[in-house]
């Protein structure tokens, strides 16, 4: 199992530097800073500017080969190089991972536990009423694009709030700046911005797992183990719980790293609609501001997170299937 | 996806004349059999009806209207809904109802724009992979993979630059040449089980160039899964473009898509709901009309899938 997983992730290792690699190219080539400083008034000289560019790796008129030298050798020593402000892209880095990996997590294990099981659920009792409301449900959720779903969220709260006449949900930021107050108030300033934007990443989350699921399970019921199971006389539930659900969950589990690109760029509407300044935000904001290093860095970000997630389906698929550890 | 009339052409000298064939033991074929099926499942034509209206209501619906989608009422600035704008207004006294059907127009072009390029090339380069194998499938299969590890659009949107200020249609072929891989992977596979058949071998054997038979035999016997892939395609070409667009990364004005409507409506969603409201249900009432289609022309395909 370790020499399968070390497999795994040398290749992993390998795509995120070609992905990582292509992003920069594709952006190097791309994006334009020197548009930043020509936008300035006065125009400042041109020496002056190709001077800065060149301090900062962004020049357009260095060829891009040798800027993707000079970057490659910053990366591999950890150093994503400067935003074109000046700044340390490691900085910014730093300030907005937490934010995004806060909202990712959240809507990976509240979205996948609650799909799963409401997949399975709907599988075990077909055609009935709350199977016909799972499927529906998920399938309308799903032709909802995030941020059309995020601001319906925004707009029920806000009717709810007046409705009650205290701000229960927030929706602009991730906390109230200059708060006062012990522990627990922020804590629960903290929940109520929390909850929009996971709601809104969660929701889409439980549609797409639990049609999944619910197709798998649907498969693994009619199959003689689970008969045997019963007949054998183990509980239903036991038998639908250590037999099926652990077999169904197979291809669910397969699919979560395809499913990961798309939760985060869902993140990045949700980061962006509900003013949180994360990774998925930086991205937006740094190709409006042609800031090359910044999109490269996100972008190496995003993969790590989507191979991050498919070792994870990668344990989780030997964990369940006893011949992956044998093979 | 004219491949099946070619099919027919085949079968045609076999019937005489103008006469229509009056065989009373006559097996309906496969396309015959999808219709059917596919009329019986009411979701699937509600949706398919619920699509004729709103694509009535976007190329017929602006001549109802005295307002043009570049037009101005100075008289009224942020109006609500009423008689004269049936939609309201916008800051800058535009039409919300002309603007709407302008945007819903250009949405539904370039989705079934996207999806029929990118099936095309998805069935084009997954049936080639799959049937010559080698290298050609290596090459695809780990693009596919790198493409997951790099979202199609971040891609597009580090790409925008490139194509402001230049015709909508750039962006289409952006989009399509990044939403082909999934299907593309699927064709390959169904090519490969499909390479043995005996009808193949026998062509091959014949002599049939390695070209004619993808085109001849391999992609009709799956232009059935092809047509629901583009169905799904169109709903999944909708939803990338108004999200590129949501952010300025898509359609550029003076173009407008529902996703720069949207974009302009998000912030006054609450204080001024029509400006967000109208464009995003029927941008939801599209997407949702053209999954139930998808959905019921893949049931009437495959009468064991459970998705």
């Amino acid at each position: 199992m370790a020499k399968f997983l070390l497999r795994r992730l040398a290749n992993y290792v390998i795509l995120i530097a070609v992905a990582t690699s292509a992003a920069y190219m594709l952006a190097a080539v791309s994006l334009k800073p020197r548009a930043n400083f020509e936008g300035r008034n006065p125009p400042p000289p041109e020496a002056a500017v190709d001077a800065r560019l060149t301090e900062l790796n962004l020049n357009d008129k260095t060829p891009v080969l040798e800027r993707y030298k000079i970057w490659v050798s910053g990366v591999v020593h950890g150093d994503f190089g400067k935003t074109w402000e000046g700044e340390s892209v490691n900085a910014e880095m730093g300030r907005r991972i937490g934010v995004s990996l806060r909202l990712l997590l959240i809507a990976t294990i509240f979205g996948g536990l609650l799909g799963v099981l409401a997949g399975a659920w709907g599988a075990i009792r077909q055609y009935q009423f709350s199977d016909h409301a799972v499927t529906m449900l998920s399938f309308v959720i799903l032709s909802i694009p995030v941020f059309v779903l995020a601001v319906v969220l925004e707009v029920s709260a806000v009717g709810f709030n007046n409705a009650v006449g205290s701000k229960v949900f927030e929706y602009t930021g991730e906390f109230t700046p200059g708060l006062q107050g012990g522990f627990w108030t922020h804590a629960v300033d903290r929940f109520q911005h929390l909850i929009l934007p996971s709601l809104t990443l969660v929701l889409g989350e439980i549609a797409i797992f639990s049609r999944y699921q619910r197709s798998a399970m649907l498969d693994v019921l009619g199959q003689d183990f689970v008969r045997t199971a019963q007949a054998k006389g183990l509980r239903r539930r036991n038998a639908l719980l250590k037999h099926a659900l652990r077999t169904a969950l197979i291809p669910a589990v397969t699919y979560f790293i395809y499913n990961f690109g798309i939760l985060i760029v869902g993140a990045t509407f949700t980061e962006k609609i509900f003013g949180w300044h994360g990774m998925g935000e930086w991205f937006v904001d740094s190709v409006t501001r042609n800031d090359i290093n910044a999109v490269a860095a996100v972008t190496c970000f995003a993969a790590v997170m989507i191979l991050l997630a498919g070792l994870v389906s990668d344990v989780a698929y030997a964990l369940l299937d006893p011949r992956i550890r044998v093979g | 996806m004219a491949v099946p009339s070619d099919s027919l052409t085949q079968v045609a000298p076999q019937t005489e004349g103008d006469q229509p064939p009056l065989d009373e033991t006559r097996i309906a074929s496969r396309w015959g059999i999808l219709f059917t099926r596919f009329r019986r499942r009411k979701l699937a034509m509600f949706g398919l009806g619920v699509l004729v209206l709103l694509f009535l209501l976007a190329f017929v619906g602006p001549y109802l209207s005295q307002w043009e989608y570049t037009d101005h009422d100075f008289n009224a600035f942020l109006q609500g809904p009423s008689v004269d704008h049936w939609f309201g207004t916008t800051q800058t006294g535009g039409d919300v109802y002309a603007l709407t059907l302008r945007g819903m127009q250009k949405s539904l072009i370039i989705g079934i724009l996207v999806a029929l390029f990118s099936t095309g090339l998805a069935a084009l380069v997954g049936s080639f992979a799959g049937y010559f194998g080698g290298w050609v499938d290596r090459a695809l299969m780990w693009f596919v993979d790198l493409l997951l590890v790099l979202p199609a659009f971040l891609i597009i949107a580090i790409l925008s630059p490139t194509f402001r200020g230049k015709t909508w249609l750039v962006f289409v072929i952006l989009l399509a040449a990044f939403l082909w891989m999934v299907t593309a992977r699927i064709v390959r596979g169904m090519t490969i089980s499909l390479r043995e058949r005996e009808y193949v071998l026998a062509a091959r054997y014949m002599g049939v160039p390695s070209h004619k038979i993808i085109f001849r035999h391999v992609l009709p016997n799956i232009s059935s899964l092809l047509i629901v892939d583009a169905t799904i395609n169109v709903s999944a070409a909708v939803i990338s473009e108004t999200g590129l667009s949501y952010f300025g990364f898509g359609v550029q004005p003076p173009d407008v898509s529902l996703g720069t409507l949207i974009a302009d409506g998000t912030p006054a969603a609450v204080t001024y709901p029509w400006l967000f409201g109208f464009a995003a249900g029927l941008l939801v009432a599209i997407v949702l009309a053209v999954n139930l289609v998808g959905d019921g022309l893949r049931d009437a395909l495959d009468p064991t899938s459970g998705l």
